[in-house]
């Protein structure tokens, strides 16, 4: 083969990925950011407040779920403690507030550095570990977290703490119900952006690696431990960006975010959207919420069904919800 | 001090026999079967919420224990039967997703059934006094109780696993699973024994607990992860490993509820200590599993390489 | 005399009494492919995790250029050249042809901290990466997912990525495992093509391919070297004759 050939030949090989994927995915993304976007401006704009509130929660919590499906979907790291990390985020607000600092730009940043810290100690020592054991250590320093913010006393202890007055931007006043959409919803954006330039880049494409074979990667000359680490702290500071969000939205901050049925319930978010998708944790989070909502209104049992069909998924769907999931986003 | 030192020592190794009868389960579930049950909880509120509406039913606490138990292991079996054995072959992701969806289920039916109080179970008059057991020294006789069963059942799963037939299948199943089926014995039966082994010893810790803290819903999905704590601790899949850590993060654990805040005390003003003193205790087990991993990430006593 | 690349010296390792290496002493140099043969169970893979540091022996060194590298964590091995192809195929299966190789490639072009820009557009990453897959004659493949080789594609595949690192050291585990004889003669081909600049190490049982192959060959027996020379001199030493090729 001649060298002329090789050279025309590789320019069709360089071409840079598409945020919004191709085909049938690129719309149905699209399609639902939009209508994220749109719906809960017309429910306010009818009045009716608690749409508003219902969407800021799907993006709360979908930003929480992008986090992870940056290592649970990319990186096959199945972290059983992720709403560890939403606590502490929104305890980086409580905590300064109840001392009379109110300043946003303090509480996000501690937020995410907090969130980030707390992944670094515990990741670097459950990174060490694989399979079950990860998801079991996972586990449990997120039940470390959670118990150790319920015996702070001075914090509410079990009891959680209101917050009196939501984090101050200056400019922005996000006691404002469509002022705080707007804003989670920009930066669910932002999170978004960076998790598709994070996976596309050279760290992401070896972080993917490792989720695919992590002995090859090793043999290739890859520090496959420090790779890991430093997409597990990336994970933790995002989601701790989240659980900030989360405090002020709910304006009350309990150690009941971290229990391990929320870090659960976060794992199946980003599942249900199809993980190692990009935008599949929204419709994920999205999906869940509006069963939650809608169930709940039903029924006060309605984990029953859930959990029924959370089985039935895993048992009769090849390749679990997931497999199915991330077959439709390809199509 | 010293008394309530023994007393306290004696709490720490009813709460550790207790997590032993769950660690015992769940290492010999993953040990053999390589599956990982995040529902084992629910077999210990099971065991509560059965024995409660038994020992009610038959008007004693023990005939409750007795009747409860095979219930719990046809519960296990058909658990084993239904849902996890089609599950082996699939990653460790979606054992923890079905099984997440068994602690739901578990949880709402427990709701559906016995409403949402936790329930009571009372205790017979000669179970329910204090003996002295050393001069000065009086302890609960139920918790006594605890104790000896535990250990009682622990020394029968050794005996089990070491001597029996059925341990030795065991032992080959962990190890080489084609091995025991060329012996022309029926895996899927033995790995649903297994299972209904596990739920029982489970189902047992929550009769025993019962008495004292009320059968609640969700009582399983706290200790559940103190039982994790035991097993990575211990080394997954190891029997031994199991018990020892077990013992040793009970008394650990309930030491440090007791003394640690005193302990703080002595070396600091009485003021942090008071906030440092729970705050350092809760989590003092999982202080002690991260420094164990950082040492040895497979546990203080890895099984052998399979 | 040509440069020694890598030496090995009173390797032992056993495994709770069974002996799988037995004072293994061995050296590759520079231009040459060395062979190791021997029969089933004679230790061959526990003594190329040894070189690899897949496991630690139990005495003995492995020097790679003069140094010590008994020790040294495997992703530090291939920094310094060393590279390894696995006998039972290990590639990125959810990812293309060409990306297995550019992540090949992308470990030998500086550290991966890189967040921003998309790995996909880096022209040297994915130049040098078609480069080796003419090499290896799969650039016709190169957007198709390594799922959908055939299992011989998949051995070139291994083969252009233990290249795309340019290593200096290659060792080759069973290349030929699996082959049709077609195969078989196109690997060979390909295999002399690249001795030249490097030292490599090929572990096979396809004898009509090692003696077209090696320049020197060692028979391990029973964790043991019993012999090391040319292809000719394998051919007529008794010893080995006896122990190895005697039945044949």
């Amino acid at each position: 083969m001649s060298a002329q050939k090789k050279a025309a030949n590789l320019d069709e090989y360089l071409k840079a990925p598409s945020l919004f994927g191709f085909g049938i995915g690129r719309i149905m993304t699209i399609v639902l950011m939009v209508l994220l976007f749109i719906l809960p401006l017309i429910a306010w704009y009818m009045g009716n407040k608690f749409y508003l509130d219902f969407s800021s929660r799907i993006v709360c919590l979908a930003i929480a779920a992008v986090s992870l499906n940056l290592i649970l979907g990319f990186g096959g790291m199945v972290s059983f403690g992720h709403a560890a990390f939403v606590g502490i985020g929104a305890y980086a607000v409580g905590i300064p507030s109840h001392h009379g600092y109110e300043s946003a730009w303090l509480h996000f940043p501690l937020a995410m550095i907090a969130a980030a810290f707390f992944a670094l100690v515990t990741g670097a020592i459950s990174l060490r570990t694989k399979g079950v054991y990860f998801i079991m250590i996972t586990m449990a320093f997120a039940q470390m977290a959670y118990y150790f913010f319920l015996s702070l006393e001075e914090y509410g202890g079990d009891d959680g703490m209101t917050l009196w007055s939501r984090s101050d931007f200056g400019f922005l006043n996000i006691t404002d119900k469509l002022t705080f959409f707007l804003l989670s919803y920009a930066l669910l954006a932002l999170c978004i952006y960076l998790v598709f330039r994070i996976v596309n880049s050279r760290f992401g494409m070896v972080v993917r690696g490792c989720n695919s074979n992590e002995a090859r990667m090793k043999s290739l000359g890859y520090n496959t431990y420090a790779y890991r680490l430093t997409a597990y702290v990336i994970s933790g500071a995002m989601c701790g960006l989240a659980g900030a969000l989360m405090a002020n939205l709910q304006d009350f901050i309990t150690a009941d975010t971290m229990t391990w049925t929320r870090s659960g319930e976060l794992m199946f978010m980003v599942i249900l959207g199809g993980a190692g998708s990009v935008f599949g944790p929204i419709f994920g989070t999205g999906v869940f919420l509006l069963f939650e909502e809608i169930l709940s209104a039903y029924t006060i049992y309605w984990h029953l069904p859930f959990g029924v069909l959370l089985i039935l998924s895993v048992l009769f769907i090849k390749g679990g919800v997931n497999g199915l999931i991330q077959r439709a986003w390809k199509t | 001090m010293s008394t309530l030192f023994l007393i306290q020592l004696l709490n720490g190794l009813q709460l550790g026999v207790l997590l032993f009868l769950l660690a015992a389960g769940l290492t010999l579930v993953f040990g053999i079967m390589d599956f990982v049950n995040l529902a084992h909880g629910s077999l210990y509120m099971l065991g509560a919420f059965v024995c409660a509406s038994l020992t009610f039913f038959t008007g004693s606490f023990v005939w409750g224990v007795v009747f409860a138990i095979p219930i719990i292991a046809i519960i296990g079996y058909l658990f084993e039967v239904l849902i996890v054995r089609h599950l082996y072959e699939s990653n460790h992701l979606d054992h923890v997703l079905a099984t997440f969806g068994i602690i739901l289920i578990a949880d709402t039916l427990v709701q559906l059934s016995w409403g949402p109080e936790g329930i009571a179970i009372p205790l017979p008059d000669y179970l329910s006094g204090q003996v002295e057991i050393l001069p000065d020294i009086i302890f609960p006789t139920f918790r006594l109780l605890i104790i000896s069963s535990g250990l009682l059942i622990a020394a029968g799963l050794y005996w089990l696993i070491t001597y029996t037939r059925l341990g030795m299948l065991i032992r080959a199943g962990a190890s080489n699973r084609t091995m025991v089926s060329a012996l022309g014995i029926d895996i899927s039966t033995l790995f649903a024994g297994v299972f209904a082994l596990g739920a029982v010893l489970a189902g047992v810790a929550g009769m025993l607990i019962a008495p004292i803290t009320e059968a609640t819903i969700g009582m399983g999905n706290d200790i559940i992860i103190t039982a994790f704590v035991v097993i990575i601790v211990g080394g997954i899949g190891s029997m031994k490993g199991a018990f020892i850590a077990a013992i040793l993060i009970g008394i650990i654990d309930t030491l440090g509820r007791s003394f640690l805040k005193d302990i703080l005390e002595i070396f600091n003003e009485s003021a942090s200590a008071e906030t440092a003193g729970p705050a350092l205790s809760s989590m003092l087990i999982y202080i002690i599993m991260a420094i164990v991993l950082a040492l040895r990430p497979q546990g203080l006593f890895p099984p052998k390489v399979r | 005399m040509t440069e020694m690349l890598l030496q090995v010296k009173g390797l032992k390792k056993s495994f709770g009494g069974v002996i799988a290496t037995d004072d293994v002493a061995l050296d590759v140099r520079l231009n040459e492919v060395h062979a190791i043969i021997g029969p089933n169970g004679a230790g061959k893979t526990t003594l190329i995790s040894q070189l690899f540091g897949e496991q630690l022996p139990d005495a003995g060194s492995v020097f790679f250029k003069g140094k010590d590298i008994t020790k040294l964590p495997i992703y530090k091995r291939a920094d310094i050249g060393l590279a390894r192809s696995f006998q039972v195929t290990s590639v990125f299966l959810d990812f293309s042809v060409l990306d297995n190789v550019a992540l090949a490639v992308q470990a030998h072009s500086g550290h991966s901290f890189k967040f921003w820009k998309p790995a996909s557009t880096e022209i040297q990453l994915r130049g040098d990466a078609m480069q080796a897959l003419v090499q290896v004659g799969l650039d016709e493949r190169a957007s198709s997912k390594a799922s959908e080789l055939s299992h011989g594609e998949r051995r070139q595949l291994e083969i252009a990525m233990a290249l795309a690192t340019d290593p200096v050291f290659l060792l080759l585990d069973e290349p030929m495992a699996g082959m049709g004889i077609e195969e078989s003669a196109f690997m060979v081909g390909l295999l002399k093509g690249l001795k030249k600049g490097r030292a490599i190490l090929l572990v096979e049982h396809d004898m009509n391919a090692v003696f077209e192959l090696a320049d020197r060959i060692s028979v391990l027996v029973y964790g043991r070297i019993i012999a090391t020379g040319t292809p000719d001199e394998i051919r007529e030493n008794a010893q080995v004759r006896e122990a190895y090729l005697g039945e044949a």
